[in-house]
């Protein structure tokens, strides 16, 4: 009897598999092709006070094993996203995770307060790092002052078992350094990692082919990056849970990830080239799991740490 | 069943046939089920390049045809265009292959509940859903007239099959290789004149869509535009596919084109947006 049951710091979990935020729109348009409650979580996309247009089109542009967006949280904003989003998921019996993102470390606090008792949501995703805002600045995960800031800001407004979870950039000196701070302004976990800052030129125009120049690089491109990121921040926090994403589109990545030190696994980009992705990477990465002779889930969780003669 | 994608099936889909025509080719898919919701101006979207390929995102194909009667069960045809590295791949595909397809998937043209007199317009292969459509459109007693435009003769997309249920084809290429040397919009005026249209169903380019609803909006006519954007997933999830939608509240916002489209009302796009967002514009 395998047990593919995970723990989020006072959140149990089913299995660990959860999509990753931005990448399964508001649940809906992935429930056509399976139950959303086969998977541990769902992570929605991060949503901002108010509503927000996002970036100009082009948006998007696919390099080698990825792809560069620049989505700018386009989003209907935590009314709208209260009103129409969590009601749904909620009737699907789904397990929630909530992204939230601020534009000012003020905004935390009040989107902290607006999620923080839903029926069905097990998490707080604090997105302290997506690099497609406007301004550079905003990327509050790349100084540890103004991550540790937005951190606190949450954690004053939401008490007890649900965890708050702070999504960082890969796109630092210092991970572990940062993750540091996170944990000690109040993070009960970590989510590693976000998309890496890119940019594509169009050799044709011979301009940059995004509209906002920029864009965060996501997909099997930033794996190594990512297994990176996780085995760096599991070493130094080896009690803070992670959850990992970057480039997990198969049990094997899955399994790489987990083997850093990641407690769950998001599936994100893969889920644009297929829509089952995630169920994918969950039978999968129990299968290898097992075939290594794993009947806990959660041992497999750092085991690429265990000393030399382990 | 799912308010989003209702209707949408994943399945391995075999190639039952692959012929090169022009500048095209028309692929024929085995594909189960899946064809059996599909209509005119759905769209289905393919993995591409194989288990290891390097190419992330699914590509969106505008369904040319289907059927789900005969004895290979469902049936979607396509027209591919090889242009890029995912539509090669997929053009190279041999009878008998499997690609893993998505399907069907976005809105379909609206069909008028009385017969009415429909031109239909074309640019490029963006003539592929057009077929169906007026195969559609005839069988309801519509009158369809229809207008294909591309940059030159080779890159027309017009089967002889197809023409069957139009009466009258007209065609325009820029370098007057074959039919009206010009734009499809250029010929627009004096066949909605001739004809006595009603109403406009196009696919092609946004230039072209465009074009077309400048003069929609001159003769004061419905038009349905099936609109092109550059799509990551085809299902909603990823966001990129967008264009400015101005709603029945009037309020704009960024719209996605794979779910709230392809096939859109052509007076609510706000046109002209490529690389700036219109103000005022609201998220989805």
């Amino acid at each position: 009897m395998f047990n593919y049951s995970t723990k989020i710091s006072g959140t149990s979990l089913p299995n660990p598999i959860l999509t990753a935020s931005g990448c399964a729109g508001s649940g809906k348009e992935l429930s056509q092709f399976f139950a959303l409650t086969e998977i541990g979580a769902i992570v929605t996309k991060s949503i901002m006070l108010k509503p927000r247009s996002g970036r100009a089109t082009p948006r998007m542009a696919e390099t080698p094993s990825g792809m560069l967006n620049s989505i700018g949280l386009q989003g209907p904003g935590i009314d709208l996203f209260l009103e129409n989003d969590i009601p749904w998921l909620q009737s699907q019996d789904a397990r929630i995770i909530i992204s939230i993102a601020g534009e000012t470390v003020d905004d935390y606090a009040v989107l902290a307060r607006r999620v923080r008792a839903l029926p069905n949501v097990v998490g707080i995703e604090v997105n302290i790092s997506c690099p497609n805002v406007e301004n550079r600045g905003m990327v509050f995960s790349c100084h540890p002052e103004t991550a540790r800031a937005a951190i606190e800001n949450v954690r004053r407004n939401v008490g007890g078992d649900l965890p708050i979870i702070a999504k960082l950039s890969p796109d630092v000196t210092d991970i572990a350094m940062i993750a540091k701070e996170v944990v000690n302004a109040g993070a009960d976990g970590l989510a590693l990692i976000n998309t890496v800052l890119g940019m594509v030129i169009d050799v044709n125009t011979m301009r940059p082919k995004l509209a906002q120049k920029t864009g965060g690089l996501s997909g099997p491109a930033i794996r190594p990056i990512a297994v990176r990121a996780i085995y760096q921040v599991h070493e130094s926090l080896p009690k803070t849970p992670i959850i990992g994403m970057g480039g997990v589109a198969t049990g094997v990545d899955a399994l790489e990830l987990v083997l850093a030190g990641a407690s769950a696994i998001s599936v994100g980009t893969a889920t644009f080239g297929n829509p089952t992705a995630v169920m994918k990477v969950k039978d999968e990465l129990q299968a290898l799991l097992l075939e290594r002779g794993f009947t806990n889930f959660s041992d497999a969780v750092g085991f690429a740490h265990r000393p030399e003669n382990g | 069943m799912s308010a989003i994608n209702p209707r949408a099936l994943q399945t391995s889909a075999e190639v039952l046939s692959n012929k090169k025509v022009g500048a095209y080719h028309h692929m024929v898919f085995a594909v189960d089920g899946l064809a059996q919701n599909a209509r005119p101006g759905n769209f289905v979207a393919i993995a591409v390049g194989g288990e290891a390929s390097s190419l992330v995102l699914r590509r969106a194909f505008a369904i040319y045809r289907s059927s789900d009667k005969g004895s290979a069960g469902g049936v979607i045809e396509l027209v591919i265009a090889p242009h890029g590295q995912g539509s090669k791949w997929l053009a190279s595909r041999e009878v008998h292959d499997h690609v893993d397809m998505v399907g069907p998937l976005g809105t379909s043209f609206g069909i008028p509940t009385e017969p009415v007199r429909a031109l239909l317009v074309g640019g490029g292969y963006g003539s592929a859903p057009l077929f169906g459509l007026a195969e559609v459109l005839k069988s309801r007693g519509c009158r369809v007239d229809m207008v294909l435009g591309a940059s030159t003769a080779g890159k027309i997309y017009a089967p002889l099959e197809g023409k069957r249920s139009v009466s009258s084809m007209t065609l325009t290429t820029d370098d007057g290789s074959v039919g009206i040397e010009g734009k499809v919009s250029d010929a627009l005026p004096q066949l909605i004149t001739e004809n006595e249209s009603e109403i406009i169903y196009s696919c092609g380019p946004m230039a072209m869509l465009k074009a077309i609803q400048e003069i929609a909006d001159k003769y004061k006519l419905v038009h349905q535009a099936s609109v092109e954007e550059s799509m990551a997933c085809g299902i909603g999830v990823c966001m990129t596919c967008v264009v400015p939608i101005r709603r029945e509240d009037g309020i704009v916002r960024m719209t996605r084109t794979c779910i709230d489209g392809p096939v859109m009302d052509g007076a609510s796009v706000v046109w002209d947006s490529n690389r700036k967002i219109p103000e005022g514009t609201w998220g989805a």
